[in-house]
């Protein structure tokens, strides 16, 4: 492997992991605080990308500049989370705070089996294909290998960015202290006034919300498919999982690992690429079965 | 998991004997039905012979969930028998039914025992997705490594022969559905009987109180394991009657969709009962043949409310409808019949 | 479960001991440095107050939770790194304080999966309901007073009969040591007399040793044989029912509490 080679493996695997961050970041946080597992959150991720494409589309038909395409990325998340999202919890989640655990997964299940088949309706079995965005920010040439600004710097930073925003919005806000306080213990918190069902209501449009700007921002660089929400939602637990569920920090250096290990497998052995983000995550869990920054619960007898 | 309580025991009634020997009934006039389908109603088949293999693997789904756990991936299972049963017809082409049916369910047992040791370590949440995951990658081997496995194609299988003997199509199909209404009855009976037995009762128990069990001097992982071969066996046996009765294997078979679908058919059923299995699998593919062809592209979107329905408002799904039928049924009919009979 | 000689052995190790326990939780100490020997053929109350660590105590001493500090010893053997399950097998069973049952089967059926997990029953094909177990669990459920209950699920039963059932439950297991955290918590006051009565007829006659955390004095003063007075994660005082009831340390910190 020449440095070249290296170089762009390097790159794939960042800008991979950054995408895959921001679908997981909206999982773990709802599993943080609502101990529920959204599996319908690969069909937003790919409501997302699908939106964000046929959004572009209709306004550069209209003569629109490319760079609107960023503008509309953020609406098309912001609509996932409120139409889809919002509904969701609202309607369904609510119903279930309270039944067993396998009840919810079946629950959330069912959701994803029916958004899979709704964005079948809505935007057929042909794949889409929307890179105006990427092609809008241009290329950059580092160390000779040239590679796109919005991958290699946009995604890493957007990642970054919402790594630290979300740290700072829980730890610091009167909003995240709210919803942390409702993590702890539910109960408590409406003892002491806090609208738990309010808490758990933004909690998962926020969640929704990135998992729709997951896929609004990884549009540009894959084609659009049926398929791709269940793909999403295995590797985003994998991610989830390799860094404990709840682990927001963890699930960044999970995404890196996983992002980074499937890269350059992409280059070594491109037939198991697919398969690495897996191995990894059944190697770590067979070693670590709470994750690499999970902590084993004890059970009080 | 859902309500499966008022099958954990028999009561020794009077009047739940009385159910029991009416749902005997029942169950000995649908099977008796089923094997006359051949001769009344030809053109279901093919279809009934489907149903009843996935019928097998949606039993299998169904133990898994009598400990309150659910598995997104047991397709896996009911592939890995299907893929073996095809390796081995093309290996051997002038093999025999049983061996294809055989090797099918061991190679199932040993993958559910590799993917069962690491799995059994989790509970809930973990347990459905890393079942997922593990299907999924099989899924990925079966569709890159094209050149071994046929890629999305899939591998066909040649017809195997019958103790011996090369049958016709006619006659293979008509083996193929008896054998299938017989493993159908005897698995059936035998998952049944497991279920009351202590080991399928001490199963049952990691629904409820694991700790207790650990201080049973018993391994909770273990027990949990012992369940989850027989699961993967079954499902196994279905996969392997799927393929010899379609004649073809694709990745299709351990897609999380096929695995979506057994939960569905269990949950449908009713979670937890062995009968729904069966009954759930007939209606859901009856619905489907002829559903599909106004339904084709909003299937899974069908699928998916009616699962949320179920699950809202009957979590007994079918076999608990009946349940609450025959009840109300014996308990309106007039009680002092009974008493007069002791 | 061979009682006959444990009574009289006193050369061999003892049934139970620990050396120099010591488990923290954050800043708590929940042992701390705790020494212990049990004998056999007696049955061992454990006092103190809330907080003291005798929970902990039986957790440690059955595998569930691992010292960071010490040993545990069964009859000589260091049963310290063991799972719960492998130290219930070597004959320790236990009773909780919330009870450990399984609340989907009947009291019945908690008894007679107790008793197949004993006996390692394997056969799929045969009814819980029909092993030959089967009367000498309705006697063990008759003994607790749940005869009567024996059909009823779990959630169907009250605090008391799913505390009683539980001890059963750990009986049923046929023990050597059974440890039982405040078995007659949820009986009704007026029946526990009664109850420890029977209880400890019963171990008697099975020859089982036991400890069992008590938060009422009348009952440790009647059935105990003696008494480990539990303060701040270790034993402060050991003795006769007699001796620790009216000492004065006991009378300030424990008595005193339970009056309180």
């Amino acid at each position: 492997m020449n440095l070249t080679i290296f170089l762009l493996a390097l790159f794939d695997g960042i800008s991979y992991a950054a995408l895959v961050f921001i679908v997981a970041l909206g999982l773990t946080l709802i599993f943080g605080v609502m101990r529920i597992l959204n599996i319908a959150h690969g069909s937003l991720y790919a409501i997302g990308a699908y939106a964000t494409v046929s959004l572009t589309g209709f306004f550069l038909a209209l003569g629109f500049s490319p760079i609107f395409a960023f503008p509309l990325m953020i609406i098309s998340a912001v609509l996932v989370g409120m139409l889809l999202g919002g509904p969701i919890e609202w309607l369904l989640l609510r119903r279930i705070y309270d039944k067993p655990e396998v009840l919810q997964l079946l629950v959330t299940f069912a959701v994803f089996m029916i958004l899979e088949d709704a964005q079948r309706l809505v935007w057929g079995t042909q794949p889409y294909f929307q890179a105006s965005a990427l092609q809008a920010l241009g290329n950059i040439t580092l160390f000779g290998v040239t590679y796109t600004v919005y991958q290699l710097i946009l995604l890493p930073l957007v990642a970054i960015g919402l790594l630290f925003g979300l740290r700072f919005f829980l730890r610091r806000t009167v909003i995240g202290k709210l919803i942390l306080a409702t993590t702890e213990d539910r109960e408590a918190a409406q003892s002491i006034g806090i609208d738990a069902d309010r808490v758990f209501l933004f909690t998962f449009i926020v969640g929704a919300v990135l998992a729709g700007l997951g896929g609004a921002l990884a549009s540009p660089t894959t084609s659009i498919l049926p398929g791709m929400g269940a793909d999403m939602i295995v590797l985003s637990f994998a991610v989830v999982a390799t860094a404990g569920l709840g682990q927001i920090e963890g699930a960044a250096v999970a995404a890196l690992l996983i992002g980074l290990g499937r890269s350059f497998a992409v280059y070594v052995w491109p037939e198991v690429a697919v398969l690495v983000p897996y191995l990894i995550m059944v190697l770590v869990l067979l070693i670590r079965p709470q994750g690499l920054f999970g902590s084993p619960v004890a059970r009080k007898i | 998991m859902l309500d499966t309580s008022q099958r954990s025991a028999p009561k020794l009634s009077d009047k739940a004997g009385g159910l029991r020997s009416t749902r005997s009934l029942l169950t000995l006039a649908g099977v008796l039905l089923l094997a006359a389908v051949p001769l009344i109603a030809p053109s279901m088949q093919l279809l009934i012979n489907l149903a009843l293999a996935k019928g097998l693997a949606v039993l299998g789904v169904t133990i898994l969930l009598r400990a309150g756990q659910v598995s997104f991936g047991h397709a896996l299972f009911f592939g890995v028998s299907a893929y073996v049963g095809a390796f081995l017809m093309a290996s051997m082409p002038q093999a025999d039914l049983i061996l294809v049916l055989i090797a099918g369910v061991a190679g199932a047992a040993i993958s559910g025992l590799l993917v069962g040791l690491f799995v059994v370590r989790y509970r809930g949440i973990f347990f459905g997705m890393l079942n997922l995951a593990f299907s999924m990658i099989f899924w990925s081997i079966l569709e890159k490594f094209y050149h071994i496995t046929g890629g999305a194609d899939g591998i066909r299988l040649a017809r195997p022969t019958v103790l011996g003997m090369a049958l016709e199509r006619p006659e293979f199909e008509a083996v193929l559905f008896y054998l299938s209404l017989v493993l159908m009855v005897g698995l059936g009976w035998f998952t049944l009987r497991w279920f009351a037995s202590p080991v399928g009762q001490i199963f049952q128990t990691i629904k409820t109180n694991e700790t207790r069990l650990e201080y049973l001097g018993l391994s909770p992982k273990r027990v949990l394991l012992s369940g989850y071969l027989l699961s993967a066996a079954l499902c196994g046996v279905g996969g392997s009657l799927m393929a010899m009765t379609q004649g073809v294997v694709t990745p299709e078979y351990v897609w999380w969709v096929r695995s979506a679908e057994m939960v569905f058919i269990a949950v449908l059923g009713g979670a937890g009962s062995v009968r729904g299995a069966f009954i759930g699998a007939l209606i859901y593919e009856i619905v489907r043949v002829y559903a599909s062809a106004f339904a084709g592209d909003i299937w899974q979107l069908l699928l998916g409310s009616f699962l949320l329905i179920i699950i809202l408002f009957a979590p007994g799904g079918i076999m608990g409808i009946a349940d609450s039928v025959m009840n109300r049924r014996s308990k309106s009919q007039p009680t002092n019949l009974g008493e007069d009979a002791q | 479960m061979t009682s006959a000689t444990q009574g009289t052995r006193r050369s061999g190790p003892p049934l139970l001991e620990t050396r120099d326990l010591v488990i923290k939780f954050g800043g708590v100490t929940a042992a701390n440095n705790v020494s212990m020997q049990i004998e056999a053929g007696r049955n061992l109350a454990i006092i103190g107050p809330n907080g003291a660590g005798k929970t902990t105590f039986l957790n440690i001493c059955t595998g569930w939770l691992k010292p960071q500090q010490g040993k545990v010893f069964l009859e000589g053997e260091d049963i310290t790194t063991l799972p719960p399950r492998k130290i219930v097998q070597r004959g320790v069973a236990r009773a909780f304080q919330i009870p450990q049952l399984f609340t989907e089967h009947t009291a019945l059926e908690n008894l007679l999966i107790s008793a197949a997990a004993r006996d390692g029953m394997r056969n799929p094909l045969q009814s819980l309901h029909r092993i030959r177990q089967r009367d000498e669990m309705m006697h063990l459920l008759d003994l607790v007073n749940c005869a009567d209950v024996a059909d009823r699920t779990v959630v169907e039963l009250s605090e008391g009969q799913r505390k009683l059932i539980d001890i059963a439950v750990a009986l049923a297991l046929k023990p050597r040591l059974l440890l039982m955290d405040e078995p007659t918590s949820g009986v009704a006051s007026s029946q526990k007399h009664e109850v420890m009565e029977i209880l400890v007829g019963a171990l008697a006659e099975a020859g089982v040793t036991s400890v069992f955390v008590e938060h009422d004095m009348g009952i440790v003063a009647r059935h105990a044989d003696e008494v480990a007075v539990w303060n701040a994660g270790n034993v402060q005082l050991r003795g006769t029912p007699d001796e620790i009831l009216e000492h004065p340390d006991v009378i300030r910190d424990v008595i005193g509490e339970e009056v309180a």
